[in-house]
């Protein structure tokens, strides 16, 4: 396998399987609090079982997300070391600040796993809200660094060397707002729907019990707060692209010549230089961007031919995603409908919600695949190529198989364990032993 | 104090409380893998107990080292990454492997096969590691990234038997019942006695191999760095021959803070022997003072709940706490 190909597949294959855990590790401890919250209000036992259930799933995937996280942050010297040689001493602010938004999670979350007889109910309710704060603060520094990355700022080149760096101005680059919430949003939405999808499997095969249905009330209802702001955040998103990252926005989609009244492209088999078989409807991109049916948009003439991004792969991952979360706020609504009409659920809508966290899986990582093939060839745009960046090291293409090896393993067990995790459940309920409630305070 | 100064102290320091902590979780494993006698069982407990709630907070130490290193001093990140591509992939499949393996174990309760086979990755992947962060230790030290040298397997070895001697020493402090307690001391006084022995091999090795090295830790303030290590070894038997637990502990953990300044002397001022001293690899002014700043505020958070974290789980146990454990989780 070619050098620069072999460390972008390991570094994709990392993140794709890292990002996974990331957004869990953000959206489930808001969603442990609401349950564990709501079994002290209302002392519905229903509520605790699910707050414990949950955080059972929290620490396996805690602990997952932990070590692939540790994988990246060495990644990035062991793949990539001419670009954390320059841009190391640039975004190193916002890397260190997450070092310590990661440290107060993991204290926390040890204090939370292992406090349930440790600590008061109160006072172990209240240690989940570190994780719940700090989880969204330490991907927001992570984003931003990524913002850096497609615009690059606060610093100056002289004589091809980087001087006159401002750490504050580096930290917030011109997209770093729209990503940040952009990308957290994304974490909320991928975990609510992936709870509530496994609620929705279980009562699908039958469970009944009131853990089940609030399980999918308290995650159908972050959903439902989560998702409508993230579609509009998404089209702020797309036309900052179209503003500021022409090539980026040309890929996602598929323009190839600057035109007024520019159709929009749906699907199709893109090349770089043309696409077949794509939905074409008339003026609807520039209406889009700019409001205007006859607004100019840039298409990849006007863009050098060494600086286009891939069509293929940026314009289907940005279909696949706009399509996929267009299929979950279907999801939502259909059941908003039910909850307005204080109706119970019926088996279509439980089919719906089951199959919606491959949607927002597919949602989560194709909406990353859009910024990061969307910034190629450049690492850091303008400032380094990707294949400029690469390690001079031997065997990468061994690690990308050894390393891939090691994610499928840990897929399959964390798979496995989850689903034991929601069968010991169903024995508990079944009048299996159960973890005893603590006394009200 | 310059910034790169600080920085590079910042740094040290977090290398420091990763080997203690960190290390004394991949002890914990060392000991997992070796447990033995008829109280196997129950010293895998203790060690599952005394892991579970800090090895989250204490893997975040090693996180913090890479970032200060990859921020304050980036082209040496760059190249020691490059350089020591292939220990340190092999230390961080370890890593990976430790962490999951930990958990897979503790909550794949009803698979005894699956306990099994994750209990030997948990042992296997805590003695890989240390071994190959140490090893590159040493092979950043020879100053020509030498990882497969002599000298540096030996700094390997070395690792994994002061991570050892560590765990071996905080779990006698945490294990509750007396049997428990006198296996650890007696793991304790053997692991320090291997320390001291295993200790003589990357020093004679150096003598032979590894002159420029050698020659670095004959200067004032690395002599008497090793000079408190060997000392602290001693402060440890006797703590241990006397029962004195906290003793015991502090002086382990101020032994492996000596080792490592040792170290760090043995090279100054180079970060990178040969290519890169502290301030060639140093980011620029502002870069420093920022992170720094940043770092003197996260640690006004960070301290208080670190503190708490270890009031609550590493605070004086009563007996009635440890049977109530038995069904946590």
């Amino acid at each position: 396998m070619e050098h620069v190909i072999a460390a972008r597949a390991q570094m994709g294959t990392s993140l794709a399987f890292h990002i996974v855990f990331a957004a869990l590790g953000v959206g489930l401890p808001l969603l442990v609090f609401a349950a564990e919250g709501l079994w002290l209000r209302t002392r519905d036992r229903a509520y605790y079982d699910l707050a414990r259930v949950w955080a059972k799933g929290m620490a396996i995937l805690f602990a997952v997300g932990a070590v692939s996280g540790t994988i990246l942050s060495f990644e990035l010297g062991l793949l990539w070391p001419e670009f954390m040689k320059q841009a190391g001493g640039i975004i190193g602010l916002p890397f260190s600040l997450e070092g310590f938004a990661f440290f107060i999670e993991a204290i926390f979350i040890g204090l939370y796993l292992y406090g349930w007889e440790k600590l008061s109910p109160r006072a172990h309710w209240l240690s989940a809200l570190p994780i719940v704060i700090s989880g969204p603060i330490s991907a927001a520094f992570i984003t931003m660094a990524n913002a850096w990355m497609q615009m690059p700022t606060g610093f100056r080149i002289v004589n091809g060397h980087v001087t006159d760096v401002q750490p504050l101005v580096a930290m917030f680059p011109k997209p770093w707002l729209t990503e940040v919430i952009h990308g957290t949003l994304a974490a909320y939405v991928f975990t609510s729907f992936a709870v509530a999808s496994v609620c929705a499997v279980a009562w699908l095969g039958g469970a009944r019990r009131r853990q089940v249905s609030h399980g999918i009330t308290v995650a159908m209802t972050m959903a439902a707060l989560a998702l409508p702001v993230q579609m509009i955040v998404g089209d702020v998103a797309a036309r900052f692209d179209a503003e500021n990252e022409p090539a980026k926005f040309a890929a996602m989609e598929a323009e190839y010549r600057t035109q007024r009244d520019a159709p929009i492209t749906i699907g199709g088999i893109p090349t770089q230089d043309h696409i077949t078989g794509a939905i074409e409807i008339p003026e609807l991109l520039s209406i889009l961007v700019a409001f205007d049916p006859h607004a100019q948009i840039i298409g990849f003439d006007r863009i050098k031919p060494d600086d286009r991004p891939p069509v293929a792969a940026t314009h289907l991952s940005f279909d696949t995603m706009v399509g996929s979360a267009s299929a979950l706020v279907l999801v939502v609504l259909g059941w908003l409908v039910f909850v307005v009409r204080r109706k119970p659920l019926i088996r279509p809508l439980g089919l719906a919600i089951a199959v919606s966290a491959p949607l927002a899986l597919l949602a989560l990582e194709a909406g990353w695949f859009v910024t990061e093939f969307g910034r190629q060839p450049w690492i850091a745009r303008g400032l380094l190529r990707t294949s400029d960046a690469v390690t001079t090291a031997p065997g990468i293409d061994l690690q990308f198989y050894g390393f891939s090896i090691i994610y499928v393993v840990l897929a399959a067990m964390s798979w496995w364990l989850l689903r034991r995790v929601d069968h010991d459940s169903l024995q508990a309920q079944r009048g299996g032993p159960s973890s005893p409630i603590p006394a009200a305070s | 104090m310059t910034p790169v100064a600080l920085a590079a102290i910042v740094g040290l320091a977090a290398m420091v409380l990763y080997a203690v902590f960190g290390g004394a979780d991949f002890g914990g494993g060392v000991w997992d893998l070796l447990a033995w006698g008829p109280r196997r069982t129950a010293q895998r407990a203790a060690i599952t107990e005394a892991i579970g709630p800090v090895w989250e907070s204490n893997h975040v130490w090693l996180i913090f080292a890479v970032v200060i290193l990859f921020t304050c001093f980036p082209p040496a990140f760059a190249d020691i990454a490059t350089g020591l591509n292939a220990p340190l992939c092999f230390a961080l499949v370890g890593i990976v492997m430790r962490g999951a393996a930990f958990v897979f174990r503790n909550y794949a309760t009803d698979s005894p096969t699956l306990v099994r086979v994750w209990t030997v990755i948990f042992g296997i992947a805590s003695l890989i590691t240390p071994f190959w962060f140490g090893d590159a230790i040493g092979a950043l030290a020879t100053g020509r990234y030498a990882w497969l040298s002599v000298f540096a397997l030996s700094t390997g070895v070395f690792a994994v038997v002061v991570c050892a001697q560590i765990a071996a020493i905080f779990l006698v402090r945490e294990a509750d019942d007396t049997a428990l307690r006198e296996d650890f001391r007696k793991a304790s006084i053997f692991a320090t006695l291997a320390v001291w022995v295993v200790g003589l091999a990357p020093t004679v090795i150096a003598y032979g191999e590894e002159p420029k090295l050698f020659a670095g830790f004959l200067s004032t303030a690395p002599l008497i760095a090793v000079g408190c290590a060997v000392l602290l070894g001693l402060v440890v038997m006797f703590a241990l021959a006397r029962r004195h637990a906290d003793a015991a502990r502090l002086a382990v953990g101020a032994e492996a803070l000596a080792i490592l300044v040792g170290w760090f002397g043995a090279q100054a001022p180079a970060l990178v022997p040969g290519r890169y001293t502290y301030v060639q690899a140093a980011s620029s002014d502002a870069m420093l003072v920022a992170i720094l700043i940043a770092a003197a505020c996260g640690a006004a958070l960070l301290i208080p709940s670190l503190l708490l974290l270890f009031a609550v789980f590493k605070g004086p146990r009563t007996t009635a706490d440890y049977d109530s454990k038995a069904s946590g989780g």
